[in-house]
């Protein structure tokens, strides 16, 4: 109960200063910038236009699973209800065809429609807010040089007062610093370059930094976060909780291949943001993003993934465990449909992607992302490394799951307390 | 897209042109007409495409071609070359493990892994090795006797009398 | 190309029919090929060749069951040869020549082979036998009753002379067909009985068995299917240019084949196609709606009496209970492939079927070659269960190979191997009973709701009543000593029509479960242990007491055992056999229902081969528990929602429990053990679940049932509730 009672108190502060935030919103709704006329796109400003759409990662939300790019329908469930994205295609009907460069830096930068209606930030304004109008104009003619397609939006399902569009307005006047990146002359123009990509294109935050109770983004920054079943890791420089203690090579890795060894494979949303966005990073916006990342102030949240040198999965070989009192049902789930790709030492068999040492994942203490890479399995993708996806289990029961998950916490000596059914009932609630 | 690779399969050099993607089950089976390996699931659930890479059991199925390097490939064809190899193919025969048979390369291949890295395994040990090879037919309680008979030569169940001239004019009971 | 005869001429040949046990089916011909007239037309040849081999031509499939190896036992058994004197060979498609005597075509299933050919195989071979040595007796000069035969060798017992069978080729040619032919006394019997091994053993342990799928005829090529899951779904392919691999694609009105040098190759392209569907005719039902749609046919649709005792008057029933079974897929172990050669005026196909004669007729009817023209090759089979009976795969397969001019294997990737699935049909059965003051059934009356499987493959087997045998096969039957039996069957027709087909148990599969359950439910009403129930009821049926008593015993019933597990009892007649099961459940874990062991009781007539029986009915047994556990196929907008074994599951090593079977000694009749262990699993099982912890499972498969009956008892709206508020704080943001 503990959430509701945060939420509805957040909701009477939010009902409290309603006119103050009105004032600040008329304010903050003239700015010279979002005037301009629309620019005729130069075949250079539609490749730079594709590769920003690419850094700002539009088609991984703006599409469903193995649907049509762009074209939106893609569900976000949120403890408030679930939002749909959608289509930006130049569909004049359906999509953005409509729409001036005007409008669509408006949308980028405040969160508002061409017909004066707020967005919901789960479309990340708050990050794009900082995108420059040049790489947003990019960005615009470049979608428009896609095919239009028809494709109406869903009605997104929302609770009261989550329905209430107006309310988002007051968010903002709270929320919303409606500001462009501006470089801080005291770092190097890289780590700028950095934070620009990761900040204001890639919106990692949106993820990897926790929420307050009113939703908007702490300052906590990349210390992790948790949404639609999925924890979003700290990627601060803290060496034990963070990715302080990865290698350069690892990180790179990672970012543009999506899997570093005995580090991490990027699965579910993560997966995708390698999928559609990071892997196609140039060298320097790769490097950029790497040396900004170094530079995120430590914070020992979460929790440490050390392999730990005593388990019986550092016992174990490729292909047998090691012996024990009582064989749990959890390992009988594991050698049934796990160990032909995951190895019992976790080395992973056939492909290295599927190594299970190291990774973040299996340490978690509240397995959130293991329990859903087992239900949802992985998408296939033509990263390194993967030629064959992870099947879903989510056939297997809520006891079984729990079975396994609980066998493999135990096995890899990781903490976090025992889960029950209930808990893989709860992480299926999510619908990838 | 295609590269050229030369692999050691049951200790021949085999040259092949292929997607560096493609899995060692098809180069096998369609590159180079080795068709005791079986298409079973295409996703390493099933174990019938299971082969050697360095006596080591791994489901072909999802294993690209471009990842084997200078492995040695071992396959059902010459598996029985091996001590191993052939202490259990002869354990299959003599308890007569097949049903439809299908599935039994991969089976066989898995427990000849198995007792290359446990001359006798326990029953944990069976179930670790094998839990991940399905049997449609329902083999599996001979299977798991078949791997006793081969590594200890000893077995309780049922030996099948093979058919020979000598074998039916004086039957004994087994 | 052509068909050539396997049989060569200049052999001494008996020709005979496993159709018929009449003496004038017998015949001696030089070749099959002359045996044939309109009045006789044998299906089965025994030659003698002069180089002393015996080839025994018979349409039977080897699929894993043993049959050629029991074959070859029971003719080597009565024309006194060694087994390793007689070769199998299986006949080449024809469904005239070749019809099964229990199936009214070409077809390997129903566990009718040995029921089908025990009798006149022995006689056929017998027959042989007599011929040969009255060929040898009159050469001699003497007696026939004077001669001995061994190992193929006839002996005159006094003058020590003796012949080859292959040297009396052309005299025993020319004798005429014995009208009586005396069979050997089982107890003479050396071979029949005794554990061989099977033929097709060596090849498939050294893996040089060549199913369907390895056929490679010179200069063929791979396609991957696309079709759609949904049934009447039309592709329409985007006009682009052919991928890179690709060798072409073919168009067909229901699905698209991607065509390359290599499977893998083609089903990556396949893959990645994109492909516009025309759901126009296409029904888009999903499991809740086929759930009602049956409950609301089985109150309301027409319903035919398969059995109406008498007396039967409708009393107020007791006990009644609905039992509710899913749609199961076969899941063979190899996926359905077929490779098809289509040239200017002939067909060649390779294939492992279990109906070589359908295949036959399908590819004249698609293609109008005459027959003749048509070769069909039959490879073995990666698991036949019932699926390749059918030829809806093959089909595609030729309509395929008619586009283009090469030969061309055509496989079924998995997911579409299960989503195209002609799978066992759901039923929906409501049983109930009225009782005596002991708690014995007085008056039974049975309701079957489920589609017809007849009605589609061969409709000359429906009952004259209308009713389709099968649907009712080990209900209308029962073996119990019950007074007033009642049984109907409401026709029930998938929302779409799609066919559904043949599954390794058939009819007794869902009928076995539900009386054998239900009559535990009955023995728990009235307060009696259900094996002494069951053996009160079963006291004018011996053979089945006898199975009974004898697996109660083995299993050492009467032994108590700890909170926690359980113990179950079921028995049955099916395929003319008699079975029982016991099966020891443990249940003390909430996740999971492990079975600890199973001992099982048959007697299937005279023991041909034992070790091969044993097999099957290990294996079927398995077959069973992984349908009664997990088997389902559930459907979304029309299509089966599974795909692959990570969700479509089967048993696995560290699931199976040791298993015990014991075969009772007997001179009947042999009769069928493929289908036997898997109809008996399901309701042993259930029923040891209920005695491990008091759920009757009424709904299969047991595992999701039971899970949704734990969750149910374990709080309903408090649980959900707690759900909520738990999903709230996971989402609170902090780490």
């Amino acid at each position: 109960m503990k959430s509701f009672t945060k939420i509805t108190a957040s909701l009477c502060v939010v009902a409290a200063v309603v006119p103050i935030a009105v004032v600040a919103k008329n304010m903050l709704s003239r700015d010279p910038e979002i005037s301009a006329p629309d620019i005729a796109p130069s075949s250079e400003l539609i490749a730079r236009g594709e590769y920003l759409t690419r850094l700002a990662d539009c088609q991984a939300c703006h599409q469903v699973k193995g649907g049509e790019p762009f074209t939106g329908g893609r569900a976000f469930q949120l403890p408030f209800g679930t939002l749909y994205s959608t289509n930006i295609t130049p569909d004049p009907e359906t999509g953005i065809g409509t729409w001036s460069d005007d409008d669509f830096v408006r949308a980028l930068h405040r969160g508002v429609r061409p017909n004066g209606e707020n967005l919901y930030p789960a479309f990340p304004y708050t990050s794009y807010t900082a995108i420059s109008r040049d790489d947003a104009v990019a960005i615009k003619s470049y979608l428009f040089t896609l095919k239009p397609v028809q494709a109406p939006a869903k009605k997104n399902e929302l609770l009261f007062p989550f329905n209430q569009r107006w309310g988002l307005a007051l968010w903002n006047g709270f929320f919303l610093t409606d500001r462009r990146f501006k470089p801080d002359p005291a770092l190097s123009s890289k780590v700028n370059r950095g934070d620009y990509v990761a900040n204001a294109l890639g919106h990692c935050g949106e993820c990897h930094t926790p929420r307050t109770l009113a939703f908007n983004l702490s300052d906590r920054i990349y210390a992790g976060a948790s949404l639609e079943g999925w924890n979003a890791y700290n990627i601060t420089s803290h060496k034990e909780y963070g990715i302080g203690a990865w290698s350069d090579e690892e990180l790179k890795r990672y970012l543009l291949e999506g899997h570093a060894p005995g580090r991490g494979t990027a699965t579910g949303p993560m997966g995708e943001v390698v999928e559609y966005s990071l892997r196609h990073l140039k060298a320097d916006d790769a490097s950029a993003l790497l040396s900004y990342l170094r530079t995120i102030p430590p914070r020992p949240e979460g929790f440490v993934a050390n392999v730990k040198e005593s388990s019986m999965m550092t016992a174990a070989s490729g292909s047998l465990p090691v012996a024990t009192d009582v064989i749990e049902p959890g390992q009988r789930v594991f050698e049934r449909n796990c160990a032909s790709c995951h190895g019992w030492n976790g080395g992973g068999v056939q492909q290295k992607t599927a190594a299970l040492k190291g990774l973040r994942t299996i340490y978690d203490p509240s397995a959130a992302n293991l329990l859903q890479v087992i239900l949802h399995g992985t998408e296939s993708s033509a990263l390194p490394g993967r030629s064959t996806p992870m099947p879903p289990f989510a056939s297997l029961s809520d006891g079984e799951i729990a079975d396994l998950v609980n066998f493999m916490r135990r096995y890899v000596g990781s903490g976090g307390k025992k889960i029950g059914a209930g808990d893989v009932a709860d992480a299926r609630e999510y619908q990838h | 897209m295609r590269s050229t690779f030369t692999l050691n399969i049951n200790d021949e050099r085999r040259t092949v042109t292929a997607p560096p993607r493609m899995p060692m089950l098809w180069v096998l089976r369609d590159l180079l007409a080795l068709t005791g390996t079986k298409y079973g699931c295409g996703i390493a659930q099933c174990g019938a495409c299971t082969v050697h890479l360095d006596g080591k059991a791994l489901r072909s199925c999802v294993l690209p071609v471009g990842d084997v390097g200078d492995g040695h490939i071992t396959t059902i064809e010459a598996v029985g070359r091996t001590d191993n190899g052939e202490k259990v193919q002869r354990a299959w025969m003599e308890i007569e493990v097949a049903q439809c048979g299908y599935c039994q390369p991969g089976q066989i291949m898995a427990a000849v892994a198995l007792l290359n890295e446990r001359p006798a395994p326990a029953d944990f040990e069976i179930d670790a090795a094998m839990s991940g090879n399905l049997c449609r037919c329902g083999t599996y309680p001979r299977i798991r006797e078949a791997i006793k008979l081969a590594a200890t030569g000893k077995t309780d169940a049922m030996r099948t009398l093979v058919i020979g001239p000598s074998a039916d004019s004086e039957v004994k009971e087994p | 190309m052509l068909r050539r005869e396997l049989l060569k001429t200049g052999a001494f040949c008996v020709a005979f029919s496993l159709a018929s046990k009449n003496r004038q089916a017998f015949a001696k011909s030089a070749t099959p090929a002359d045996a044939g007239n309109a009045a006789f037309s044998p299906n089965a040849f025994i030659q003698v060749l002069p180089d002393g081999q015996v080839r025994l031509t018979i349409p039977n499939v080897e699929m894993g069951q043993g049959i050629y190896t029991s074959e070859a036992a029971i003719l080597a058994e009565e024309m006194d040869l060694g087994l390793d004197q007689v070769i199998v060979d299986h006949a080449p498609a024809s469904p005239e020549r070749y019809t099964m005597p229990l199936q009214a075509t070409q077809l390997t299933g129903g566990s009718t082979s040995i029921r089908g050919s025990w009798d006149v195989l022995r006689s056929a071979g017998a027959t042989a036998r007599l011929m040969l040595i009255n060929a040898a007796a009159s050469r001699w000069s003497v007696r026939p009753d004077s001669c001995e035969a061994k190992r193929g060798v006839i002996t005159h017992i006094e003058s020590g002379r003796s012949l080859d069978y292959a040297m009396l080729v052309d005299d025993a040619q020319r004798q005429s067909v014995p009208d009586v032919v005396p069979l050997k006394d089982h107890r003479r019997f050396t071979i029949i009985g005794k554990p061989w091994q099977r033929t097709d053993t060596r090849d498939k342990v050294l893996g040089a068995t060549r199913f369907g799928i390895d056929a490679q005829p010179p200069g063929h090529k791979c396609a991957a299917v696309i079709i759609n899951p949904v049934w009447h779904a039309r592709p329409r392919l985007q006009n682009a240019p052919l991928p890179a691999g690709a060798h072409e694609i073919v168009a067909l009105d229901d699905c698209l084949a991607v065509i390359a040098d290599d499977f893998w190759t083609a089903s990556e392209v396949a893959r990645t196609l994109s492909v516009e569907w025309d759901y126009g005719r296409c029904t888009p039902f999903d499991t809740a709606q086929l759930r009602k749609a049956m409950n609301h046919a089985a109150s309301n649709a027409e319903a035919l009496t398969a059995r109406h005792d008498a007396s039967w008057s409708g009393r107020t029933p007791a006990e009644s209970a609905e039992y509710e079974f899913p749609a199961l897929a076969h899941a063979a172990l190899e996926p359905m492939n077929a490779t098809v050669a289509c040239r200017k005026d002939e067909l060649e196909i390779w294939i492992g079927t279990q109906a070589p004669g359908r295949v036959l007729d399908a590819a004249h009817r698609l293609t109008g070659f005459p027959k003749e023209r048509i070769q069909v090759h039959n490879h073995y089979l990666g698991g036949g269960f019932g699926r390749r009976v059918e030829t809806d795969q093959v089909e595609q397969a030729i309509r395929i190979a008619m586009k283009v001019d090469y030969p061309v294997k055509v496989i079924w990737s998995r997911a579409t191997d299960i989503r195209r699935d002609l799978p066992r049909p759901p039923f929906l059965d409501r049983i109930s009973a009225a009782l005596d003051d002991d708690g014995f059934p007085i008056e039974w009356t049975d309701h079957i709701t489920g589609c017809s499987i007849f009605t589609r493959f061969a409709p000359q087997f429906m009952r004259e009543d209308g009713v389709d045998p099968d649907t009712v096969d080990g209900a209308d039957n029962l073996p119990y000593s019950i007074p007033s039996v009642h049984v109907r069957w409401t026709p029930f027709d998938m929302p779409d029509e799609r066919p559904i087909g043949w599954w390794r148990g058939v009819g007794p599969t869902h009928n076995l479960f539900r009386v054998e359950c239900f009559l535990d439910e009955l023995a728990d009403h009235a307060g009696i242990d259900p094996y002494l129930y069951r053996a009160r009821l079963l006291q004018h049926s011996p053979r089945l007491l006898k199975v009974l008593h004898l697996a109660a015993e083995k299993a050492d019933w009467h032994r108590p055992l700890d909170q926690g597990f359980g113990r179950g009892i079921a028995v049955g007649k099916a395929y003319e056999s008699y079975v029982c099961a016991v099966v020891e459940v443990d249940a003390t874990s909430t996740s999971e229902i492990r079975l600890t062991r199973c001992v099982c009781a048959v007697d299937c007539g005279v023991v041909i081969n034992p070790n091969t029986i044993v097999a099957q009915i290990e294996g079927g047994l398995i077959f069973g528990w992984t349908a009664a556990l997990w088997g389902e196929l559930t459907y979304a907008a029309g299509a089966v929602e599974q795909s692959n074994f990570h969700d479509y599951r089967l048993m696995r090593m560290n699931e199976v429990p040791s298993i015990a079977v014991h075969l009772v000694e007997s001179d009947e009749h042999p009769s069928g053990v493929g289908e036997l262990g898997t109809a008996i699993a399901s309701p042993a099982l259930a029923n040891a679940v209920f005695n491990a912890t008091g759920f009757r499972c009424r709904r299969l498969p047991l595992v999701p049932a039971i899970a949704e009956h734990v969750q149910s008892n374990s709080g309903g709206l408090k649980q959900r509730l707690d759900n909520l508020v738990s999903s709230f704080t996971r989402q609170g943001g902090e780490p």
